[in-house]
């Protein structure tokens, strides 16, 4: 699996209420609403101007807060490709796996884009390629996960399991 | 080699003899809680196709984000859990009336949280329930889903840290202070995806309540779950209330940890989360003077009578500042009935407060307290992200109950030992 797309570059501890304000937790449910509101509080800029396989490239701690999956499937019904990040907060994780949100640990490509590079990430290889040439690392996410994202998330994975698909 | 209280519960529960960290293991949760979410939840597992949840005993529901109904659609989604719940026998469900409140203290109160279980909730601040010795940890929508469907859910088994804490408070000096200031310590992330111990002669000395309100934040500093080694007191706790068999898990007197930390209760001094990160912790000192629009107590993290116990010794025949708006939320309708008849509501309602119906209302902006644009808020809540109270140009600070009404009492945040 690969990714590419323009990169939409974020601090440290972006916090789920950022990413979805909780005042919409059970008043916009419909995935085209959500992404209207991906990222509102941090930059509004973003949901009007995100375009298909974007990704973010973000600091330390992405995801902080909230287990509100929300914050996961906003990304991804934007158009989100993946994020990219030093690290991720332990909800976040598992959410966007769930949600079918590709994420990736690779503190070093934080330092190496600003916002609107072009970056590829192939997911086999476990590479990250800039348009400045850079080439990084990462590890591959272990298998058991690669499944549940493979199949789409954690719902289609378990629907497969139990034979509903 | 021993093990860590997360390796020992994780490895009994997934019927294996040890484990370490990095592990993955499979097990069945004792309970698996849900509030206001269970509506998305339940449509999530209809998606699967199963046609009853895994077992209607072990699913606990509690309405609490938005209760009342404030609007049509917060409505219809409580219609939406009611009719659930009754489709499929869910044994334990706690409604709008005056034998609720916010999930995690009904959650205890109600005796589900039980030393050596594994418990689920699709809220981050499950971790609370740590503060009896129980595993627990805050899961998504589509994991709670599963969890119904299936009655399993995988863990990558955590590396642990351990809190020794020694000494005693120092007047005006508390729980939420100490929390406070190791989150400001070790940062936002500083206990990502660990599971993190409290131990020491200070925490033997602590109550039910200071535990919840230690455990409570675990999550604000990364950790996947907190948790205090049940003693006499916690037995004492849950004596008649209990739900269910336990047993009392510790940690190995060699188990290996991967960071111990030490605090000193004595050294401590009143702190304050500034906006808009919750490890943004300074000393009260360095705030002090900032003229507050809104103070408010409450939330799952500072909400029990003890708090607002607190609050009332400061506010006694006194009358809050001019311009100041205290608003009072008890974590539950057992506080809100304990608080009234030792008169604290009366004392809090006399001083300017207005009190209202135990739920989570204001913390997360749905409603009953939303800030304006530009607005300050001194409140006990677990966090303080932008937008957090429903207005991203508003400002937040995260203090203990004394600071909060020592605030509100002065109009601008002040340090509770000048009030005291």
């Amino acid at each position: 699996m690969k990714v590419k797309g323009r990169v939409w570059k974020y601090g440290d501890d972006i916090n789920t209420d950022v990413i979805f304000p909780g005042k919409y937790t059970y008043t916009v449910l419909d995935l085209e609403e959500m992404a209207k509101h991906a990222l509102e509080d941090l930059d509004p800029s973003f949901a009007k101007e995100v375009k298909p396989g974007d990704l973010i490239v973000a600091g330390k701690n992405f995801g902080c807060g909230s287990s509100r999956e929300q914050a996961a499937t906003c990304l991804k019904a934007a158009g989100v490709g993946a994020v990219v990040a030093k690290s991720f907060a332990r909800i976040y994780y598992r959410n966007a796996i769930n949600q079918g949100l590709p994420i990736v640990q690779c503190p070093e490509v934080y330092d190496a884009v600003e916002k609107g590079d072009e970056m590829e990430i192939d997911f086999d290889k476990g590479e990250i390629r800039t348009s400045k040439g850079d080439v990084f690392s990462f590890s591959p996410l272990p298998e058991f996960v690669r499944g549940i994202l493979e199949d789409g998330g954690l719902i289609p994975h378990i629907k497969k399991k139990l034979g509903k698909s | 080699m021993g093990m860590t209280f997360a390796e020992k519960v994780l490895a009994k529960k997934a019927g294996l003899s040890s484990v370490k960290p990095g592990d993955i293991v499979t097990v069945e949760p004792d309970r698996a809680m849900s509030h206001d979410n269970a509506a998305p939840i339940s449509k999530i597992f209809k998606s699967i196709g199963v046609e009853k949840v895994w077992n209607p005993e072990k699913i606990v529901i509690i309405l609490d984000h938005a209760v009342p109904a404030p609007t049509d659609k917060h409505a219809k989604n409580h219609r939406d859990i009611r009719k659930f719940v009754e489709e499929q026998g869910i044994k334990y469900f706690y409604d709008v009336n005056s034998d609720g409140g916010v999930c995690h203290q009904l959650f205890c109160e109600e005796g589900f949280a039980l030393p050596g279980h594994v418990i689920v909730g699709s809220d981050s601040h499950t971790c609370t329930y740590g503060a009896f010795g129980a595993f627990s940890t805050g899961i998504g929508r589509s994991e709670m889903a599963a969890v119904w469907a299936t009655g399993q859910i995988w863990f990558r088994v955590p590396e642990s840290m351990k809190i020794e804490i020694e000494g005693s408070f120092p007047e005006g000096v508390y729980a939420k202070d100490l929390i406070l200031k190791i989150i400001g310590d070790i940062g936002a992330d500083g206990a990502d995806y660990k599971s993190v111990e409290f131990t020491g002669s200070a925490v033997k000395e602590m109550s039910i309540s200071e535990r919840m309100t230690l455990c409570n934040m675990v999550i604000e500093m990364g950790g996947k779950n907190g948790v205090v080694e049940p003693d006499d007191k916690t037995l004492s706790y849950l004596q008649g209330i209990a739900k269910g068999d336990f047993e009392v898990i510790k940690a190995d007197p060699d188990a290996r940890y991967e960071k111990i930390l030490k605090y000193n209760l004595s050294e401590l001094e009143p702190v304050v989360a500034k906006p808009h990160t919750v490890d943004n912790v300074s000393p009260i000192k360095e705030v002090e003077g900032l003229k507050v629009d809104q103070a408010f107590l409450g939330t799952c993290t500072n909400g029990r009578v003890e708090d607002l116990r607190i609050a009332a010794r400061i506010l006694k025949g006194r009358r809050i500042a001019k311009g100041v708006r205290l608003i009072v939320i008890p974590a539950s309708w057992r506080v809100y009935k304990e608080a009234m008849k030792e008169g604290i509501l009366e004392t809090l309602i006399e001083a300017g407060a207005v009190v209202g119906p135990p739920g989570c209302g204001p913390c997360m902006g749905n409603h009953l307290g939303i800030l304006a644009p530009g607005e300050v808020c001194i409140s006990t809540a677990n966090r303080n992200f932008k937008g957090r109270m429903g207005n991203p140009e508003s400002e937040i600070y995260l203090v203990s109950p004394a600071t909060v009404a020592a605030s509100a009492l002065r109009g601008v945040i002040t340090d509770p030992r000048e009030v005291l």
